[in-house]
Order: C-alpha cells, then structure tokens, then sequence
C-alpha cells in the first residue's frame, strides 16, 4: 500500500502532466485520474485514427492498445487499474497489462484497504460472481450483486440469486432464491432478498441485509439471520474488533439503532442510517432525522443540536475523536464537525477528510463553479486551476493539493502552519 | 349499483392471494394499517364527501363505460375502503377480491377527479391506501408484484443485471459512434454536472432513447454521466403496488448514487410515474422534504437546451401534431406549458386536444394498471374508449407523449381502436430536428 508518509512531503508545486501533450498524439483525452500521492496522472485516450485506446500516463503510454477502456482508477497501492477488451471479452489491465483470465463481461473492480488484491465482477455464460486477481469463483450463479471486498483484501461476498427465476414466478421469488456467497461458497440459508454485505474488518465475519418475507427484515451473520424481525433493516456494520454487528432498523414505523439484533439506541427516528464505530469501538455515530424534514449526526443517541435538510458523508476522525458530515441542502452546503457548522456555504461539497492527529478538516468544495480545498472552512486559493482531493501528511501539517486546469495537473504541498486563508 | 354485471378477471396473484386469506388476516392488517397509516387525512375525506358524486365527470372510466356509476371516482371509494371503514374490517375475502381489482387496475391515481370534487377529496390518495392495505394482506396483481420483485432483487424494473444495463451503454454509444465520431456515453465520471437517470425498458427494449439522449447532450456540450451500479433506473413500481419499504429503498438508491458521483442535479428521460416517485412520495417516505439532489424531468430539461440555445433547431416536424400531457408531470407538476413550449419549438403545428393541461385524461396505464399485465389489458383499454375519442378528435396522426407509461397505454388504445396515429417522444423529435453540427 501507497502510505501518506512515503509521499514528497516538500512544500512546493511542480507539474505532473502536461495534458496538451497527450492530445497531440491522441485523438481525444478523457478526463484524467490522478494518483493519492499526486505524483502521476494518467487519461484514457483515443488513438488516433484506428478504433482503440490507450491510457496515456506519466511515464508515456500503455504500450498496447485495447478495443476499449474505462473506469480507470488508481488502486490504494498505486498501481493504474482499468477494465479493458481485447477481442470482445473483457478483463482488468493492470498498469497496462491485462489479467491472463477474460470474461464475457468484467466490472466494478473492488480493492481491499491495501489493495494488494483486486477483485472483480465477472459474468462468464450468464453466469454471475466475483474474481480475485484474475481467478473467479468455482461457483458462479444465475445473478450476483451488491459486491464487496474485504477490508484486508482477498475475500470476496456478494448477495446471489441460487435458483433461475422464469418470468413472473412470484411464487418462487417468495419461496426465497436469494443467499450471500463467501467466495463463492454459498451461506446454508435463502432468503427472499439479500443486500447490503459487509465483511468483518479482518474478513472472517460477513453480514447483511435480508429479507425474510414480504414483510419482515433482519440482518444476517454468517448465514444465521438475529433472532428478531424488523419492519425495515439498513446495511449492517461490524465493530473494529469484528464482534459486534450494528444496523439501523425499523420498529413500529421508526427507526432505531440495533446492535447483534437488540435495541442499542432508545431514541426513535423518522430515519436512520450510515452508523459508524470510532477505531476504538466505543461509540457509534449515525446520521439521523429526528423529525420529518430534518436531519442531523447522532452520537451514541445524542443528535446533535442543528439539522439541515440533507446530511451526509459521515465521517469519524483516524483518532476517533471528532466527526464531521456534509449538511445543507442543494446548492448551499456547510461541514458540521462535533454539531457545528463552518461558517461558509458551497455550492457543492464533498465527504470531509481528517487530519491523521484529529486537528484539522479539509474538503473538496465547489464555489463559482470552480473547485477549491476548504479548509475548516475557508478556501484556500490556488490559482485559476480546480483542485482536487487533499491528502493530509501524517502529522497534519501539510496538505496535498491536487490540480487541473485543463491542460495541466499541477502538485502542490502546502505547509498548514503557514497558509493564509484565501 | 351497477348496470352489468361485475366479472372478476382472473389473476394469479390476486385469485392466489385472496384464498389464503381468512377474516382474522383481513382485520388484523386492515387495523393496523388504518392505525398507522390512515390517520388523520383519510378520516377528513371520509367525513367530508358529501356523496354529490361530482367528481364522477372527472373519471375517464365513468366516461368509457357509458357514465357506469360504478367507475365514478367515489364508487371506488364505495367499494374499497369504505366498505371496510363502514365494517370496522370485518369484510370477506371476496369483498378483497374486488376491492383490489378496484384498486389496482380500475383506477390510474392520475388525480383528475381531486380537481372536480368541491371539497378537494383526493380519491387517488384512498385509492393508494386500499393498495397499501393488499400489499401487505399479500393480494397483488401478479405482474405488478413481479415487478416489485425485480425492484427488490436488481433496483430496476426489468430484471436487468448489472452488466446488462453497462454493456447496453456501451452498445448504444458505439452504434452512436457511427454517426458522431467522438461521441460518448460517460460512465461513473465522478463531479459531473448532470446524473442522467433512465426506466428501466430503456435498456431493455428502448434503447435508440439512450443512443438520442447521449446525441443531445453531445450537442449540447452538456457535462454528464451515467452510473455504472444499480440506483440508475428512477421508476418506482413498488410504489404503486403498495410495498413502501421497498419504494424507498430504490429511492435511497438512486439519489445515493447520484450523490457518490458527486453531481449537482439529475435530469430524468421522459417517465411521468418516476417523477411522481422521486420528487413526492418515495423522497418523502425515506424522511427528505424535497430531493436531496435536484431532480429535474426531461421536459424541463428540453426547455432549458432549447431556450438557452445550447441545442438549435435545424427544421421543424411538418406534420401537425398534438401533445398528451401525463398526469404526473402535467397535473402533478405543472409542466402543461413548457411541454407544449417544446412541442412547439420543434414542429410547424400542435392542435390542442380536448380537454387538455392539467385537465387531460390519462392514458389509462398510470398508476401502475398497464404494469398488472396482459390480464387486465381489456380493463385499461375499455376504461379509456374517450381517450380514442379525444385523440380521433385533432384528426393529426402523431401523438407526443413526454412519459413511458403513456406510450405503452396510447399504444395500446391506438391499436384497439384503429387509430390512425404514431406516438413521439420529444427526445424522438429533438432528435430528428436539430441540428448536428458534426454534420
Ligand atoms: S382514474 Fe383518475 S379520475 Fe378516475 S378515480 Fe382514479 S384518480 Fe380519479
Ligand atoms: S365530488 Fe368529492 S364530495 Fe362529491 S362524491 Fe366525489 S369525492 Fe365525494
Ligand atoms: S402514464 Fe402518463 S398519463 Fe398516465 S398516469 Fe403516468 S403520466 Fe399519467
């Protein structure tokens, strides 16, 4: 894994594409990606003339070209990953070599925290599952959704229809032909619906949503569905020691915090949903409306004191310390950290990012149609250019800043200690 | 009350599912449902109606049944939940069997009748409520109910998969690609403007609309994308078969998607119930007050490229034409004249139809009736014998119709009654009229 701290933490800018060079070469240039360190770039481009395409990066381009090219997306190690077809079948090209294994169709690739693995959705004849570096499941199925990769990476879970299903069976679908596999080996029980998996942060747990009946919802470990039945269940979440399962459910027309399939919160909600643990696992914060219309952060049960029409992105501090969520409505978006409001609105925010130490909270934000980093908020200016992601260095006193302004992509790291407000 | 006789037409999902019921289950779930969810409102409309029967005039089944008082928008009402308030419940299975056919196929919840009842009384409202009431008593249409099954397993409407709905985008874009070199359809492009939101036939059967939309936006230099996960298809059929719990997951689906890419506003294809689903009821349940991410109809859409003159008009549609406006958009929205404003920007001549705006009848397939299936074609088609008339009536031959569903219902009337017509969308004409200046 690419870690903050091997980054060039140096303060200074320097340009890291220049991306009219690439469209001299090329047909047409797609909008590029950018590395989290910043240091590369890299675009899908047309080549010119002849009906393929290439990824144009940094160090030049993918030597070979493929039939077609999307999703191009760096993996949290660094590495350039995007799905590629090379004579009608599709597979993952890493760095610009493609996995030996093709399918009749690849997508959503997946990667864990590390990425050292990648997974991939493949259909191969119809059939429906998950591969891991280029080897699928040995049991694919006749449909296979809402995907998920284990945070450590290597394990794979994906809610899978068991039973072909013929045309207006509603009476098999009741019967439950749905289940969750664990690379590729199917929990002993069906249900009617399966969504929502989540892996235990270790990987050796899997959880989700399911649907017992028209009517009733729990949430399921392992196969085994809690003891309870709900009138609606939200995606489940492990706590960081992977022993405890926490989910938002619905009793009696409201929702409430539960956790391994008993009440944890007292408070009911008009909504809830998105919970997280801190690291440590002591407390959880959901986003919440507590009445119709209206929508906050509650911590341990506690909302917080000012609701917005829309709350989300939450988010808890590496330190577990603080929170902070995206709150507004469209148009005229604030960050609440701990319950209170910076003291600017944008008319597009993105989900808020921690320093590792806790201190300091920056943010993508869109004002006058131009992308700018908000830092607690206050933009920072840097120039004509848009700026994208930051990334904080480990000790929170510099921040990555990444740029484009269209025919560039500028570096800059900025020393937080220093740095006036725009 | 009625002069024929009453057929139940055969169903599996309802046949089924009033013989597993007993009258124990029928006043347990009507209870608690009434308790829970009846509340208030209904209470004011029931102790309101003066039984004046005005909003008879508004029904086009009255209308198409020769002024049969049983399709008069409170017979409905006579017939469902009435007759189970007047019971306190204790109603039979066969009462069941009726009132859901009422329900679900005898009545569109296209609202026209809540503009011609003095007091307001929105019939589509109870209507809904005996749905709500069947859904969870397990006596849906079987088609409509495998829909919602489909909502449930895949967050679309017609079973399609999740690399079906890519590989149909990368399909269109590379049949579009023939006409327009560097044409694109963009997929998961993180901060673009505009989410592009479609139904889910659109991949399915009626893909040449996402081939036009992508031209249009190209055109029109529009910045936008397409997701690549489910939370893509913004219809809602759970909605309308009564399973709110499902409703709103599909709901949370899709504006959390549009939300992951970061956009500023959706623009929906040219889908009257979605709208209806996003902007009113499925936002609402899930706890928003308004959309949490802008949704705007392609009307609205339309409106804007033509007027900000991001889209040109090369030649007008020479034929004349007349415009349907959908209940959900026209009546539910208020969009009657910017329909009409696009109509107009792109052909020579649009002849009103009568009545029109906020006051046209449905095409009789809303609220879900053409979505219970070949079963209940017959109901739709005899209960809008005046929407063939109105439509006779302009003597043109091209219908447009800015919604989905109103083009599976007007299809079907047209043939039924031996219309001399062909229906547009106004993405079809825009289309066709434009100018391309790649060309
Ligand atoms: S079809 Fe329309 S007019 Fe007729 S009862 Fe239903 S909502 Fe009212
Ligand atoms: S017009 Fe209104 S008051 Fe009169 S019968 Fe119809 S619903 Fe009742
Ligand atoms: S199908 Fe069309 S006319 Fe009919 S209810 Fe929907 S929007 Fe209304």
């Amino acid at each position: 894994m690419l870690k903050s701290m091997d980054y060039d933490w140096e303060t200074g800018t320097r340009v890291v594409a220049d991306l009219d060079q690439w469209r001299e070469r090329h047909e047409w240039v797609e909008e590029p990606c950018i590395g989290a360190d910043g240091a590369q770039a890299a675009a899908v481009c047309k080549v010119e003339g002849e009906d393929s395409f290439t990824v144009a990066t940094t160090d030049g381009d993918w030597p070979t070209p493929f039939e077609k090219i999307w999703n191009l997306r760096h993996a949290p190690d660094g590495r350039l990953t995007a799905l590629v077809q090379v004579d009608g079948l599709w597979t993952l090209a890493v760095d610009g070599e493609p996995w030996e294994e093709s399918f009749d169709f690849a997508w959503n690739p997946l990667f864990g925290q590390d990425g050292g693995q990648i997974g991939l959705c493949v259909q191969v004849e119809g059939e429906y599952g998950l591969a891991v570096d280029g080897t699928p499941w040995e049991t694919l199925y006749p449909n296979a959704n809402n995907p998920v990769m284990s945070p450590t990476g290597g394990r794979t879970a994906a809610a899978v229809q068991t039973v072909p299903l013929g045309q207006a069976e509603i009476d098999k679908f009741q019967s439950g032909i749905f289940s969750a596999s664990v690379d590729g080996e199917t929990w002993d029980a069906t249900f009617m619906n399966v969504w929502g998996l989540a892996f235990s942060p270790d990987g050796a747990r899997t959880a989700a949503e399911v649907r017992l009946n028209l009517y009733e919802y729990s949430v399921a470990v392992d196969g085994k569905p809690w003891r309870k039945s709900f009138g609606g269940v939200w995606e489940p979440v492990f706590s960081p020691d992977g022993r405890r399962v926490a989910a938002p459910v619905r009793l009696a027309g409201k929702w409430t915090l539960a956790v391994d399939g008993e009440r944890a919160w007292n408070t009911d909600y008009y909504q809830l949903w998105h919970q997280v643990f801190t690291p440590d696992g002591k407390r959880i914060a959901a986003i919440v409306s507590p009445s119709f219309g209206k929508w906050t952060v509650a911590v341990d049960d506690k909302p917080w004191e000012i609701a917005h029409a829309v709350v989300r992105d939450l988010t808890v501090s590496p330190d577990g310390k603080r929170f902070a969520a995206v709150a507004g409505s469209p148009g005229a978006w604030t960050m609440l950290v701990d319950g209170q409001p910076w003291n600017a609105s944008f008319e597009r925010l993105w989900a808020p990012v921690f320093s590792p130490d806790g201190r300091r909270v920056a943010a993508m934000a869109e004002t006058d149609g131009r992308r700018v980093i908000v830092l607690g908020g206050a933009a920072l200016d840097m120039g004509a250019a848009d700026s994208l992601d930051p990334v904080f260095s480990p000790d929170g006193s510099r921040l990555l800043v990444k740029c484009l302004d269209g025919r560039k992509v500028i570096r800059h790291v900025l020393n937080l200690d220093a740095v006036k407000p725009a | 009350m009625s002069s024929q006789p009453y057929e139940l037409v055969k169903d599996k999902g309802l046949d089924e599912g009033v013989a597993r019921l007993t009258p124990e289950k029928i006043a347990k779930v009507v209870g608690a449902v009434l308790e829970s969810e009846g509340g208030a409102r209904l209470k004011a409309y029931v102790d309101t109606c003066a039984h004046c029967g005005l909003c008879a005039e508004a029904c086009h089944f009255f209308h198409s049944h020769d002024r049969d008082p049983r399709y008069a928008p409170v017979a409905k009402v006579k017939q469902t939940l009435w007759g189970i308030l007047d019971k306190g419940g204790a109603v039979s299975p066969d009462y069941i069997a009726r009132a859901s056919r009422v329900a679900y196929t005898e009545c569109n919840l296209c609202k026209r009748c809540a503009m011609y009842c003095p007091f307001g009384i929105d019939i589509a409202y109870v209507v809904g409520l005996m749905r709500r009431i069947c859904h969870k008593l397990g006596v849906t249409p079987q088609y409509i109910q495998d829909t919602a099954h489909s909502h449930s397993a895949t967050m679309n409407q017609m079973w399609v998969k999740d690399d079906e709905w890519i590989d149909s985008l990368m399909w269109q874009e590379a049949e579009a690609r023939d006409e327009v070199a560097d044409l694109r359809i963009p997929l998961e492009k993180h901060g673009a403007e505009i989410m592009y939101s479609v139904i889910g036939p659109e991949p399915k059967f009626r893909t040449q609309l996402i081939y036009q939309a992508a031209v249009i936006m190209h055109a029109a230099g529009v910045d936008w994308t397409m997701p690549a996960t489910p939370g893509w298809d913004n219809s809602d059929m759970a909605m309308y078969s009564g399973d709110y719990e499902i409703m709103g997951r599909l709901k949370r689906s899709h504006f959390e998607c549009a939300q992951r890419l970061g956009v500023k506003r959706i623009v929906m294809g040219e889908c009257g119930h979605a709208f209806r689903s996003v902007h009113d009821v499925g936002n609402r349940w899930l706890g928003w007050r308004d959309e949490p991410v802008p949704v705007i109809h392609a009307v609205q859409f339309y409106h804007e490229l033509i007027t900000s003159g991001k889209i040109m008009i090369a030649k007008k549609f020479q034929e004349p034409v007349t415009f349907h406006d959908p209940c959900n958009i026209a009546r539910g929205m208020g969009l009657h004249e910017m329909g009409r404003e696009v109509a107009r920007a792109l052909c020579e001549e649009v002849v009103e139809m009568t009545p029109n705006r906020e006051h046209n009848y449905c095409c009789s397939a809303g609220g879900g009736v053409i979505n219970c299936g070949p079963p209940f074609r017959n109901t739709r088609v005899h209960g809008n014998k005046v929407k063939a008339e109105q439509l006779a009536a302009t003597g043109v031959k091209t219908v447009i119709a800015p919604c989905h569903n109103c083009h599976g219902g007007l299809e079907d009337i047209i043939h039924h009654y031996k219309l001399d017509m062909k229906l547009k969308f106004l993405g079809d004409l825009i289309y066709e009229c434009m100018e391309k200046p790649w060309n």
